[in-house]
């Protein structure tokens, strides 16, 4: 079966190329992320996927439907979790799971013989009664994986889970994906947080400008990109410690704000001039090892994006 | 081909609405009966005999259509808004098996029901006035539905091309109220200069009451089958228009 596929997909509004050449296919049981930075054609991607507008060139397979023609029949086995949570708030915790169940044509017996484990899985079993207006952010975002769940699908998109949620309740959501996971389910999420997309996902593609620039496991995109170590350098003396050491210790060395980042496969030497140097007090630095946020930077520039 | 997923949608607004339907049907009851009271009674004391009955009763068959037009509207400006735009209800919706037309379908057939119930208050108002003349009145519901479809269709247009509550008052002020003065709810269309009587031919709102006035009064209405034309043709282009301009806003 076909879970998702989409090839040479293109859409602009107002002359504007939001996705510009799109191409990728969902393998079974993974975790495929969409990273970009905001206006990357994240979002846009999804809602063509669904069918939910319709692309200017390009075909699209949905778990065998041709979105193009049968996106409806192809939505029946998908579970959306949206960007902005649009939880029904004329209704209960409970009756948000049976409304929305009804909408893919289950009877009301079958879906409250699913409600009680998925209120257990979204730990809103005590909450089953409570109005939506009274729920905390994270409860939300759990009340909304639960309801994409009330179909049992095949594939799960989720655009920016955990966007505006406290770290607690991240890792909670985080949990619950993984536990997805290892239930055979399939996902498709977008995210700008490198650790999100570093811990929840097999595969990769860093986007911008409605283009995938990169595809690949975290690891590969880290070691196809970028140098495996990364020393920080800031403080006062950072500069010029750049200019007369850093420029030629490193590979590549790129400031950015007050920090000079230098990139290097063997940061020995650096280490201990800058061990040397701190000592004076005007400099301070951070050794590490080159993680997703720093290919994504190097991807995507690392100019402000509104 | 036709299908029944609209319904899916109808049904959510029902459950939503069954929560308040007491105060809503109570709502439904006291808003006629102030209108008959106080206008019926009140000024229908200063007035001769109407086409040979009491105002109250030439007043019922106005307020009949009146209110199904303001219910209708309100139902698909701003409760339609709030779904679509604020609560993003409608969002949720076509993420599941259901597509933009049903959403639209469903919420066409919702505030027309809505307005039907309302239109049917009125009814139950008047009879209790004894001012219902015949049996013949039970065909004032066929007509209050027809009218609701018309009133939530042009409601419909007016939410796809809203940025925000505010708008509606333009839509009230520049065409609800001007239609409730001018289609003979409150006095016979004669009472108006000739020219003013054509323009009213325009309005929908004119056509449900030539039906819905005669069949209070236990008389049976001239021209049926053109006012029917008329609100048929209103309701399915309004209709066909909001469909067209709520894809063009929401699928891009």
């Amino acid at each position: 079966m076909t879970l998702l596929s989409v090839a040479g997909l293109r859409k602009s509004y107002e002359g504007r190329e939001v996705v510009a050449g799109m191409d990728f296919s969902l393998r079974p049981g993974e975790c495929f992320g969409l990273l970009g930075p905001n206006g990357a054609g994240k979002t846009t991607t999804l809602r063509l996927v669904l069918g939910l507008t319709q692309p200017d060139s390009g075909s699209i397979t949905l778990l065998d439907h041709d979105v193009a023609t049968h996106a409806r029949e192809a939505r029946a086995r998908v579970g959306v979790v949206p960007q902005l949570d649009n939880l029904d708030p004329d209704f209960t915790v409970r009756e948000n799971l049976m409304v929305y169940g009804r909408y893919f044509g289950l009877s009301r017996a079958e879906v409250e013989r699913r409600i009680p484990e998925l209120l257990d899985y979204a730990e809103l079993t005590a909450r089953a009664d409570a109005r939506i207006q009274t729920l905390s952010g994270g409860m939300k975002r759990r009340l909304t994986l639960a309801r994409a769940l009330i179909n049992d699908p095949d594939l799960l998109f989720l655009d920016e889970p955990t966007t505006g949620l406290d770290p607690q309740a991240r890792h909670l959501i985080w949990e619950r994906l993984r536990q997805l996971m290892l239930r055979g389910k399939t996902l498709l999420l977008t995210t700008h947080f490198m650790d999100e997309a570093e811990r929840l996902c097999h595969r990769l593609a860093i986007m911008d400008h409605g283009r995938i620039i990169s595809i690949g496991t975290p690891r590969e995109l880290i070691a196809a990109n970028i140098e495996p170590e990364v020393v920080e350098v800031y403080g006062d003396g950072a500069e010029d410690w750049a200019a007369a050491t850093g420029q030629q210790l490193a590979e590549r060395c790129e400031k950015h704000g007050e920090t000079v980042f230098c990139y290097t496969h063997d940061a020995h030497a650096m280490v201990a001039s800058l061990a040397n140097q701190s000592e004076h007090g005007d400099v301070r630095y951070l050794h590490r090892r080159a993680n997703l946020e720093d290919v994504f930077l190097k991807l995507t520039g690392r100019e402000l994006r509104d | 081909m036709i299908n029944l997923r609209f319904l899916h949608v109808w049904r959510r607004n029902l459950l939503v609405w069954r929560k308040l339907a007491i105060p809503s049907m109570l709502g439904n009851l006291a808003d006629p009966m102030l209108y008959m009271l106080g206008l019926g009674y009140g000024l229908g004391g200063l007035l001769p005999q109407m086409q040979g009955g009491s105002y109250v009763a030439f007043l019922a068959g106005g307020v009949v259509c009146s209110s199904t037009m303001f219910t209708a509207s309100f139902e698909a400006m701003y409760s339609a808004f709030s779904r679509m735009h604020v609560q993003r209800t409608w969002d949720a919706i076509i993420n599941a098996p259901l597509s933009l037309d049903d959403v639209v379908l469903g919420e066409w057939v919702w505030a027309a029901s809505k307005s039907l119930l309302s239109g049917c208050a009125v009814l139950l108002v008047a009879t209790a006035l004894g001012v219902v003349g015949s049996p013949l009145a039970l065909w004032i519901i066929p007509v209050i539905l027809l009218a609701g479809l018309v009133f939530a269709g042009l409601g419909l247009i007016i939410t796809a091309l809203s940025p925000s509550y505010d708008f509606f008052m333009y839509y009230f002020t520049l065409a609800i109220t001007p239609m409730m003065l001018l289609s003979g709810v409150f006095f016979p269309l004669t009472q108006l200069p000739v020219w003013a009587q054509a323009a009213a031919q325009v309005l929908p709102l004119t056509h449900a009451v030539a039906l819905s006035r005669p069949l209070m009064n236990g008389l049976t209405p001239d021209h049926v089958g053109l006012h029917l034309l008329v609100l048929a043709l209103y309701a399915g282009v309004s209709y066909g228009v909001a469909r067209h301009l709520l894809r063009k806003r929401i699928i891009k």
